[in-house]
């Protein structure tokens, strides 16, 4: 028999985070600095320690799926919309990720954020963001969902924009969130699809109902559409927007412009995966649909080849981590897509711990660096911040997938290899597409993963070169953490290392406090075992069925025949990751010069790769630059060229006789007309309704 | 209708509430600048009061008119009012927009008796459009309001004043003609003066498209839809803060009670037929003037064309003609009156400081103006509609009800979200963050007490709305249902069409059973 987890808990776990932020936010002048922090910091822990019992009890089996009400939220009419939080162990497994990412990365911006001045709206913001993320998790209804959904919008706008005098920050704050209303748009159209054709917005009932529309059609925009196929891509617009799959992903590596924390917090381990867990929510919806499958599975794995191949050619080297999480989020959409739903979690799952360690890893490099961004500055960090380093270097076997098939592997060994192994077994529509790209994209991970690496902690300091360092050196001191800047500022063709100063300039990087220390090695403990100790409950055909009890649409077959496929099939993503492997030690350790060339032979695929496909560029083009044109050319064109000119100033110009319109109109008497003519109105009707 | 004479209170409380500013506007002009600042806070406050206790003793679920009050003129004509729900909330608004409004203009130094008792007589008449139950009480109270707000713009107002108080005339005076002829003839032909049985007459669908027409060319321009809407920016821009606050506020409104007292009850298959013409124009004016709004550079104006765009909104939910659509045009009508008057208000704060309106002259506030900064981006947001702000339950009910009614105006309506977000940032960004582009920007200090008092009870009754809407649903929803009811014979059938697949149960579980596809 299973029970319902303790509503109490639930409540504190979500709404303390909130409570937190609004004693932060709001009383952090009178309270202070630290209490804000301490507040803050607290209530996530408390949070993180409430969420891993009922994670615990799910696992154990001993919890069954509840729903806790809140409060009514908008009646009308057919639509019952109520804030409730909803638990299952779907639910759970983003409970423990949120708040013990949420928490530690609190824990770790103690040190990383420790020279700013506004630190208690900083935590204000993390911590509300913490809230809208686990209302989002614990959504029972669309709409719900989607208050989390755009509450993490706000916060991750908050928090990109968090250093507001900088006009990049800005920019890239606005951009990630008009282009996530550009999923939302999508999303918001499926609410109401689906509101009209199940006439509920209750994901349990929308759920049961599914399976009984497959097939059936409907109009939508003059079109005779299938229902299902409509609204499962209208929602999984949604997801693309928040998860930054390829072609609304180009808000994500501008977001790079927030806090390192926040990179790791929001653009990594939680809000970003937002996507993934919806489909994964809503993933007996999505079964009904073949086709809007199939768009799934070929989205995400064009999204892992995109960002993959232009994390290539970063040098800032939280862009490279940022390029890296869009293309592990495209493994986790075609898991999804081809029906591999508890791998498509499980990856999630691990790659928070990982990803959030190899983001406040960089941190901790660019705190080490004095705010140096760019890895072409680095080189041979290994032996001043060995911690740091240690850490990285878990991070990176992690992502890469190490391990020795029946023994033991780091967290990305199991899951990435469930996702390649599951594509391969699914048959499902665009599989042969994924697994192809599922190999090439693991063999680029490895090399700009090992880049990254060999880049920062191998060779000779390049420190010299840098302009934050020769700052340092010289003991012009910086007081703001906030000198994150992006490496685009560097010329876009000097490839990596080739003809950057070497030498430390005088400078020696320090390690990082204990508090950002700490997360790192906690992290590193997730990045290890996450993998080895929770496989079973998320993958296995046998007790993978038991833990998700419904919560995900478990498919027990695919799960069990995974295990089936070729061994060439197993042994594929091992060796392409020692391929990258030895590529990057090739041409960053044995050949340093051997990128410059192969830049200077392929240039133009470089600069292909350099401008991101021109993503931007096309965007601008396409939309930016028309919309403002449209807006002047109504605005003088049409507003004052058009309805003022034939309207109100044409009658004036009839009725005052042409040069003395402006007179006439000064001195007030069009005015007076006006007031005399709503007068005499009145009058008649008084004396028509008096007869 | 002789009859009634006690409401349930027993006292003429909504004779009261009309009574209360009509009395203190003529004492405002016979003392001096301070004490009429004084005796028009009071009475907006007692009439506050006296709101607060309709709300609480309105019964919810009860009689659809309540608090009715009877008293023949003269003629036809008659002193006769009630409410119900929907105009109970509308009144709700008036009365708590209006002490923020005096407040506001606690700065203004000319002319402060006129400029009070102005005010004071706008709450009047405001109130007694959303009381009114003879078709021409309303129609002189709907009328006559706006001379006090010619007057607030056009001697309290900016430089090109007199410019917009006759452009503002120009476009209410047409619709104000065909409106009134239109009510003549529907008196003659009904037989009656008195809303609520006019509310049930079935006119003949013939002569109701030309009926719909004439009050459409009033309520078209108050709300006001595009093509008619171009006096509003400039309305805004030369009114003072709180002419602003009021305009955009309640008088809007009055179009928008306008299409769901009249135009929706009495002429339902006018309604429908002209479907087309209304969504027409709503969507032209979402995506239209949002793009106008994208490239201004006077927040005023900024402001003033997002509301068009908004108030688009109201139209496309009211002739969606559903539950989910008219009370979310509803609510959009009770949000945007909060948070675009709230937004007005921000920029008197800027303004009183500065005296400029140019974007440009502004920027990194929230470095010296922390408090400002918070509550603007609060209203910033709950102009684009984020969930938790009053915003997003109009918009949303708006567009889930049409979507039902039909997916093109959903979709093009939708591109709202998109767009509004993209002006309301922009204007965010360039007044708040960045860095002070001027040095007295840079100088200005943070929000007064008295600010506060303006801008905190506005922030807390929207969010009230975002996370509880209840408490304003709850005593609509029985008169919308009421006037869905009415209208359902007329109500568009929506274009989705939905058939449903063949057997689908046994199609599911042998997919699960091949574990693939």
């Amino acid at each position: 028999m299973t029970v319902a987890p303790n509503s109490a808990a639930m409540l504190a776990i979500v709404f303390l985070p909130l409570l937190a932020a609004i004693v932060a936010g709001l009383g952090g002048r009178l309270i202070g600095k630290v209490p804000a922090k301490i507040v803050t910091t607290g209530a996530l822990f408390i949070s993180a320690a409430l969420s891993w019992p009922i994670f615990l009890g799910y696992l154990g089996g001993s919890y069954g799926a509840s729903v806790v009400p809140v409060l009514d939220w908008i009646h009308s009419g057919a639509l019952q919309v109520g804030w409730e939080l909803r638990v299952d162990s779907l639910t759970a497994v983003m409970l423990v990720v949120v708040t013990s990412v949420s928490a530690l990365v609190h824990l770790y911006s103690w040190g990383y954020m420790a020279e700013d001045p506004s630190q208690p709206r900083f935590f204000a913001y993390l911590s509300l963001f913490t809230f809208a993320m686990l209302m989002l998790v614990t959504a029972n209804n669309l709409v719900q969902m989607f208050f989390g959904w755009e509450g993490v919008g706000l916060a991750s706008y908050l928090l990109i924009g968090f250093w507001y005098h900088k006009p990049t920050a800005n920019a890239a704050a606005l951009k990630a969130f008009v282009v996530n209303r550009v999923g939302d748009f999508g999303f918001m159209l499926g609410i109401f699809g689906t509101f009209l054709v199940f006439g509920t917005i209750n994901i349990p009932e929308i759920l049961a109902a599914a399976p009984d529309m497959a097939g059936s059609t409907f109009n939508f925009l003059g079109m005779r559409l299938d229902v299902m196929t409509t609204l499962c891509i209208l929602l999984f617009i949604g997801a693309m927007g928040k998860s930054a799959q390829l072609g609304l992903h180009t808000w994500l590596p501008d977001a790079m412009e927030g806090p390192t924390p926040v990179s790791a917090l929001i653009h990594a381990a939680t809000m970003v995966t937002a996507g993934v867990f919806m489909v994964c929510r809503m993933s007996p919806m999505f079964e009904t649909s073949e086709v809007a499958l199939g768009l799934v599975t070929i989205v995400g794995a064009a999204t892992a080849i995109f960002a993959a191949t232009v994390g290539m050619v970063q040098n800032d080297i939280k862009r490279v981590i940022a390029y890296s999480t869009c293309s592990q989020l495209g493994y986790m959409f075609f898991a999804a897509g081809v029906g591999a739903y508890g791998p498509a979690m499980f990856h999630l799952f691990t790659h928070a711990f990982f990803k959030a360690l190899l983001f406040l890893g960089a941190g901790s490099v660019i705190h080490a660096m004095h705010h140096e961004q760019d890895m072409r500055f680095y080189g041979g960090l290994r032996k001043s911040i060995p911690i740091t380093f240690t850490a990285m270097l878990i991070g990176t076997l992690a992502i890469t997938g190490v391990g020795v098939l029946g023994v033991f592997g780091f967290a990305g060994f199991y899951s990435k290899d469930a996702i390649i192994e599951s594509t391969f077994a699914s048959g499902a529509m665009g599989w042969q597409f994924a697994f192809g790209i599922s190999i090439f994209a693991a063999l680029l991970t490895s090399f700009y993963s090992w880049r990254l690496m060999f880049l920062t902690f191998w060779g000779t300091p390049r420190w010299a070169g840098s302009e934050h360092i020769q700052h340092a050196a010289h003991g012009d001191h910086h007081d703001h953490a906030d000198d994150e800047h992006a490496a685009d500022e560097h010329d876009a063709h000097a490839p990596d290392a080739a003809h950057v100063a070497t030498g430390t300039a005088g400078y020696h990087p320090h390690e990082s406090p204990w508090s950002m220390l700490t997360p790192l090695i906690l992290l590193s403990l997730g990045a290890v075992f996450a993998g080895y100790l929770f496989h079973h409950a998320f993958i296995d055909y046998h007790e993978g069925e038991a833990f998700w009890a419904g919560a995900i649409y478990f498919d027990t077959h695919l799960m069990h025949e995974m295990h089936e496929v070729p061994y060439w099939v197993k042994l594929a993503p091992a060796v392409v990751m020692a391929i990258g492997l030895l590529l990057a030690f090739y041409c960053y350790i044995l050949r340093p010069g051997f990128p410059a060339k192969f830049v200077e032979h392929f240039r133009v695929l470089h600069t292909f790769l350099w401008h991101k496909w021109y993503f931007d560029e096309l965007y601008n083009v396409l939309f930016v630059k028309p919309a403002l044109w449209f807006g002047r050319f109504f605005w003088k064109k049409g507003d004052e060229g058009t309805i003022d000119r034939f309207g109100p100033d044409g009658i004036a110009a009839l009725v005052t006789t042409g040069t003395k319109v402006t007179a006439r109109l000064q001195s007030g008497y069009v005015y007076t007309y006006a007031f005399v003519m709503l007068i005499g109105i009145t009058a008649a009707v008084t004396w028509i309704m008096s007869r | 209708m002789d009859h009634v004479a006690v409401n349930e209170l027993g006292f003429p409380i909504l004779t009261l509430m009309l009574a209360i500013p009509t009395i203190a506007a003529i004492v405002c002009l016979f003392v001096d600048a301070k004490m009429a600042r004084t005796v028009a806070l009071g009475a907006t406050l007692l009439d506050l009061a006296l709101g607060i206790l309709l709300w609480a003793s309105y019964q919810v679920g009860g009689d659809q008119w309540q608090f009715q009050e009877y008293a023949p003129i003269f003629g036809r004509f008659a002193w006769a009012l009630g409410i119900d729900g929907i105009a109970l909330m509308l009144i709700m608004l008036s009365v708590f927009l209006m002490p923020i409004c005096i407040l506001a203009s606690w700065t203004i130094e000319k002319r402060v008796q006129e400029y009070m008792a102005a005010f004071l007589f706008v709450e009047v008449l405001m109130l007694g459009v959303f009381m009114a139950q003879d078709i021409f009480l309303f129609y002189v109270m709907f009328e006559a309001g706006l001379i006090p707000m010619y007057l607030i713009i056009g001697i309290w107002g900016g430089a090109n004043r007199i410019y917009a108080a006759y452009k503002f005339f120009l476009y209410t005076l047409l619709g104000s003609v065909l409106m009134l002829i239109a009510m003549l003839w529907m008196v003659q032909t009904a037989g009656t003066t008195f809303i609520p049985d006019l509310m049930v007459y079935d006119f003949d669908p013939a002569a109701q498209t030309w009926l719909f027409l004439a009050f459409f060319a009033s309520f078209a321009v108050k709300l006001p839809m595009w093509p008619v809407h171009t006096w509003l920016p400039d309305a805004h821009v030369q009114a003072p803060t709180a002419g602003s606050v009021i305009l955009a506020g309640v008088l809007l409104k009055l179009g928008g009670y306008g299409f769901v007292r009249f135009s929706l009850p009495m002429f339902p298959e006018a309604s429908s037929e002209l479907f087309w013409l209304v969504m027409g124009l709503s969507l032209v004016a979402v995506v239209y003037t949002s793009l106008v709004a994208l490239v201004q550079q006077d927040m005023k104006k900024l402001i003033a064309y997002s509301s068009v765009a908004h108030m688009a909104f109201v139209t496309i939910g009211l002739f969606a003609m559903n539950q989910q659509g008219i009370e979310g045009g509803m609510i959009v009508m009770l949000s945007h009156g909060l948070v675009s008057g709230a937004l007005f208000l921000c920029v008197g704060v800027v303004y009183d400081r500065m005296h400029t309106r140019e974007i440009a002259k502004y920027g990194g506030v929230a470095n010296n103006m922390p408090a400002y900064a918070l509550f603007f981006l609060l209203f910033t947001m709950a102009s684009i509609g984020l969930p938790g702000t009053s915003g997003f339950v109009g918009e949303f009910l708006v567009l889930i009800g049409v979507y039902q009614a039909n997916s093109w105006v959903a979709f093009v309506a939708t591109t709202g979200i998109i767009l509004g977000a993209s002006y309301m940032l922009l204007l965010f960004w360039r007044i708040a963050y960045g860095t002070a582009r001027t040095e007295e920007a840079a100088k200005m200090p943070d929000l007064t007490k008295r600010e506060w008092a303006l801008l905190a009870p506005i922030a807390a009754a929207v969010l009230w709305m975002g996370v509880y809407p209840e408490s304003f649903m709850a005593p609509m929803r029985k008169d919308v249902e009421t006037l869905v009811a009415r209208i359902e014979r007329a109500a568009p059938a929506g274009d989705a069409h939905i058939e449903r697949g063949a057997a689908p149960a046994a199609a599911a579980d042998a997919h699960h059973g091949e574990g693939g596809h």
